[in-house]
């Protein structure tokens, strides 16, 4: 059966979604990343639909379902690459995705999930004794 | 008002969802639409075409690429033989979803296209029109 | 006794008209150039042109007639009507007026009538043959003036296109900070051509924050205030974050006495503050460069972090 590869990076999951996807292919999807993340204590999901010319109330569902279980597993999504005509036709239709981080590209959106995620290495390291980074500017979100 | 071309698809499995995007697409892309416009009336088939499909038991839906004067549209009837729809003012709510909304997606649906018409009996089935204009 | 109007109503066709432009076309031809002369635009080429059209058109008419049609809306009509079309289009750009363009139909009246009454035998059968003529060549005349109306119609919407379009500049600030000036009323119309724009923008600069200054909208009731959350949450789903400017001691009042929620955007009075805000957040101060001693050769007076430390930002 046809799955949406999940790549792994470290301790990010990066999963690009470039076909029309039917309703089987959503539910599979979220049922392998929360597997994946479990399974590799990812800190991060990036999300790519820059190839998604199609959002519609099911898919926007799920891409919440997305961020909101991996938030619960403790790991961050940042979705990348919504195409203007898309975000356009989200607002129309009513939704905002509230809870789901967005940046404008895949560079983008590893700098915010390395920003996200790494105040909260910082703090395990913090309570291992070890040195202490200098902050960078930018919001300081807490981990968690 | 002319039509200048009409086909019927089934919309009776979620690969037929598929199908029907992609068809829109197409015929938006003939009749001119921008792509904003294609965007928002290849959503609104997918949420009537989801609708039919998980609420109205299946159906079809018509496509007709129109001509009036100069400008140029595309209307699409969705129809089941479904259940009905009880409270039609209600399912037609104008509200801001969240994204988590169980709502039918119909008020969403109209505010992407330029007219939207609905039909719904209880027992007899439901049928929706919309139509996008260049 | 049979109303002698409707009776001539009735009897009314084409068949005279039909014959009358198979037997003498190029005396009417002749005829009917002469009475426009006087409307024509410009010397030879315009008469050469006009020579040309009226041929056409005498063609035309002559084989839509014979066809038996009696009715402008026939389809044996569509080639003259295509023609008229086209016509009525290219003078209205050369600046004829609708009245100069039907003028163009309506003069072929005067020489086909004169053929009618020499060729007809009674006064009755000419009455109806005039009447038929007439109100073929009325339609024709009223059609080229529709045309022309629906010319001048898309012209008024093209216009407003692209005013719609030019009165939404977006303005790069600095690196990653965008501007969207609006001026006038923000109707759903303006927020979708203001949402293109800006999210264009955006993919093209790579910019992190927009700042939408609304000091030339003036007034923000609940729907001015949807409109721009609207566009505030298409930014956000392209990564962009938004700052609202620009708000007038009244529109705030009207704001909060509406009860307007303009939800967790950071609003800002004046375009300068939110421009200090913006890139407070993308993490640069702006620093006064010191007298000529001391310095020394720092680059201008905005430092990314990762250069030499700044002095503090001022807050706010």
């Amino acid at each position: 059966m046809e799955r949406i590869p999940i790549l792994g990076m470290g301790k990010l999951l990066l999963v690009t979604i470039q076909v029309d996807m039917h309703d089987r292919l959503a539910m599979t999807l979220q049922d392998d990343l929360t597997s994946r993340i479990s399974a590799t204590r990812a800190r991060g999901v990036l999300l790519d639909i820059s190839s998604l010319e199609i959002v519609d109330s099911f898919i926007g569902r799920m891409i919440s379902n997305i961020a909101a279980m991996a938030r619960v597993l403790d790991a961050e999504t940042v979705v990348v690459g919504m195409q203007p005509a898309v975000a356009i036709t989200l607002v129309e239709l009513g939704l905002s995705l509230p809870g789901v981080r967005t940046a404008l590209n895949v560079e983008r959106g590893m700098a915010l999930l390395a920003a996200l995620t790494g105040h909260a290495d910082r703090d395990e390291e913090i309570a291992d004794g070890t040195a202490i980074a200098l902050s960078e500017g930018g919001d300081d979100r807490p981990a968690g | 008002m002319t039509v200048l071309r009409d086909e019927t698809m089934p919309v009776r499995t979620a690969a037929d969802v598929v199908l029907v995007r992609q068809a829109v697409r197409a015929w938006a892309v003939a009749q001119g639409l921008g792509l904003v416009d294609q965007t928002k009336i290849v959503t609104a088939a997918s949420e009537l075409a989801r609708n039919t499909l998980d609420y109205g038991g299946g159906g079809t839906v018509r496509l007709e690429a129109l001509q009036e004067g100069t400008r140029r549209g595309l209307r699409l009837t969705f129809e089941d033989r479904g259940p009905g729809i009880p409270d039609v003012a209600l399912a037609l709510t104008d509200g801001y979803t969240t994204g988590n909304g169980m709502g039918l997606g119909l008020s969403g649906s109209k505010r992407l296209v330029n007219e939207f018409d609905l039909w719904s009996e209880v027992g007899k089935g439901t049928r929706v029109t919309v139509t996008r204009w260049k | 006794m049979t109303d002698p109007y409707l009776s001539v109503q009735a009897r009314g066709t084409t068949a005279a008209l039909a014959r009358v432009l198979d037997q003498h076309f190029d005396d009417v031809l002749a005829d009917w150039l002469a009475a426009q002369a006087n409307v024509g635009r410009g010397g030879a080429s315009g008469a050469a042109e006009l020579r040309r059209q009226g041929s056409e058109f005498m063609s035309l008419l002559r084989t839509a007639v014979a066809s038996g049609a009696s009715s402008a809306d026939a389809p044996a009509f569509g080639p003259l009507r295509g023609f008229l079309d086209g016509m009525s289009r290219g003078r209205a750009q050369q600046g004829y007026s609708p009245s100069e363009t039907a003028t163009f139909v309506f003069a072929l009246k005067g020489p086909v009538f004169a053929r009618l009454s020499t060729d007809s035998s009674d006064t009755e059968t000419l009455a109806g043959d005039v009447w038929g003529a007439t109100q073929l060549l009325d339609s024709l005349g009223l059609y080229t003036t529709e045309v022309y109306q629906r010319g001048r119609e898309e012209v008024i919407h093209r216009q407003q296109q692209d005013m719609l379009e030019l009165s939404t500049p977006v303005v790069m600030l600095w690196d990653g900070v965008l501007a969207l000036p609006m001026i006038g009323t923000l109707d759903s119309a303006r927020t979708q051509v203001v949402m293109e724009t800006l999210l264009q923008r955006i993919v093209e600069t790579g910019a992190d924050i927009a700042i939408l200054d609304i000091t030339g909208v003036p007034t923000v009731d609940t729907l001015t205030a949807q409109h721009l959350l609207k566009t505030v949450t298409a930014a956000r789903l392209m990564g962009a974050e938004c700052i609202i400017s620009g708000i007038r001691p009244q529109i705030a009042q009207t704001i909060v006495h509406l009860g307007v929620d303009l939800g967790n955007v950071t609003t800002k009075a004046s375009l300068a503050d939110a421009f200090r805000l913006a890139l407070q957040r993308t993490g640069r101060a702006v620093v006064r460069v010191g007298a000529a001693s001391a310095g020394g050769g720092s680059a201008g007076a905005l430092t990314s972090p990762g250069g030499q430390a700044p002095l503090p930002p001022a807050r706010g």
